[in-house]
């Protein structure tokens, strides 16, 4: 699984880093998406899947 | 794909003993495609009730949340969401592109990281809200005397209100709140009031820069001082009430479900299961488009029920069930798309650490009335609690 972002879309919620704390961050100074580990271990998957699936806008994308 | 239009459905009503969401939307998400009704301003609106369709709503381009467009949706009794016109910078009525210019400038403002910077000034506004509660003797109306003064004075510290101001600002916006004991001249002239209060403040910061909000978005100069008027204006009465009717709600839900006081995981249950803004995610289609298998055409107004979306039984097992254990974030609460609440996650703080503080502070505190009379607010846009009298 590797997670694909696309920060032109991100609106800043933080539902990503409230969801999975090790996979994304918010950028110091832009409040935008920032991704920690682009290729999560088994151990993170499920939560790398929910921060897709509660991202209001879209940002993330998993490839599989 | 559903063309005709369906028959008419009376607008949902909360009705007095029933408080959790209208009886009615359960009923509305088993039918097929949408549900026509008729505001009470006798225009027809689009109803959306399931989880999907709402996300879909709140995230399809071809839908406006712009308040001038012909068929947008009023819900209020009076005002509504005022347009560009009335108060520029009120961007949650602004379409993108143009919405991410505003969106992106307060982004920094409210990430999980700078709120948790602030925890230990909420802390503090916290405590200083139960102090003033315990004052008070052994009883107290709630929400008059914590639940709307902590969001209050939380914002107004971010945002740089000098100290001496923070009671003028705290009881004009509670007097906007005060739907049932002020009358709509007052509640326009305290909008003014704060209106030129910002302005001033806009004007003091642009001399003296602080640490503070308003200083940086000056400094950052994306917006003008007229729209940082409105934006500044938006924040204040955006995490005003809806804070307050949360906390007071939740206090209600905790104390009758004790066994999860205590526990952090509670704030994102409660906001889901009481869904406090359930009318306010307002929108109108630009071009026709398809909802749920029911065509809705341009100009027509929709209205996405965020409580009927959050006790959806395909989204949320034993929905109508209070159980923090769940997994629940993708809940509505704060809405979903670009205008998803921006300040959840500081809503979310002042939740975790009010009722930390509260319950261990106050380990008496006892509703002082029955539940099911307390005084809901079953006709408001916004749900929560006009009163709750609480005693210790």
């Amino acid at each position: 699984m590797k997670i694909n972002v696309d920060r032109s879309r991100c609106v800043g919620a933080g539902q990503c880093v409230l969801t999975a704390p090790a996979l994304f961050d918010q950028g110091e100074e832009d409040g935008l998406v920032e991704v920690l580990e682009a290729e999560p271990d088994a151990t993170q998957a499920a939560a790398a899947r929910m921060a897709a699936q509660v991202c209001p806008s879209g940002t993330i994308t998993l490839i599989h | 794909m559903t063309l005709s239009e369906p028959e008419a459905t009376e607008f949902p009503v909360r009705l007095p003993g029933e408080p959790f969401p209208p009886r009615q939307y359960a009923d509305f998400r088993k039918r097929p495609g949408l549900i026509r009704s008729t505001l009470p301003t006798g225009s027809p609106v689009w109803l959306v009730s399931r989880h999907e369709d709402v996300r879909t709503v709140l995230t399809d381009r071809r839908i406006s949340s712009n308040p001038a467009r012909e068929g947008f949706p009023n819900v209020a009794k009076t005002g509504g969401v005022p347009t560009q016109e009335q108060i520029p910078g009120w961007f949650v009525g602004i379409d993108p592109p143009e919405h991410g210019r505003f969106r992106k400038a307060l982004i920094p403002e409210f990430s999980v990281r700078r709120i948790r910077e602030w925890r230990p000034l909420i802390q503090e506004t916290v405590d200083r809200c139960v102090d003033h509660l315990l004052s008070l003797g052994d009883s107290a109306d709630l929400v008059a005397e914590f639940a709307l003064p902590v969001p209050s004075l939380v914002i107004s510290t971010m945002l740089g209100v000098p100290f001496v101001d923070r009671e003028f600002f705290e009881s004009r916006t509670k007097t906007l709140v005060n739907l049932k004991t002020t009358t709509e001249d007052e509640r326009s002239a305290a909008v003014q009031e704060l209106l030129r209060y910002i302005g001033r403040l806009i004007k003091v910061k642009q001399k003296r820069p602080g640490d503070d909000l308003i200083s940086r978005l000056l400094e950052s100069a994306v917006l003008t001082p007229e729209e940082l008027t409105g934006v500044i204006m938006l924040l204040l009465i955006a995490g005003h009430e809806t804070t307050a009717n949360n906390i007071a709600l939740g206090v209600v839900t905790l104390l009758s479900n004790p066994q999860w006081i205590g526990d952090d995981r509670a704030v994102d249950e409660l906001l889901r299961y009481h869904s406090v803004a359930d009318l306010v995610a307002l929108r109108v289609a630009v071009e026709d488009v398809e909802i749920g298998g029911q065509l809705v055409r341009a100009g027509e107004g929709i209205i996405p029920l965020i409580a009927g979306a959050n006790h959806d039984l395909d989204s949320f097992e034993r929905p109508d069930e209070f159980d923090p254990g769940r997994a629940a974030r993708h809940h509505v609460a704060f809405g979903y798309g670009v205008h998803q609440c921006l300040g959840q996650n500081l809503v979310r703080a002042e939740m975790e650490i009010v009722y930390q503080t509260l319950f261990r502070r106050v380990p008496t505190l006892a509703i002082d009335a029955d539940v099911a009379a307390l005084p809901f607010k079953y006709d408001g846009t916004l749900f929560g609690l006009h009163e709750l009298p609480v005693r210790w």
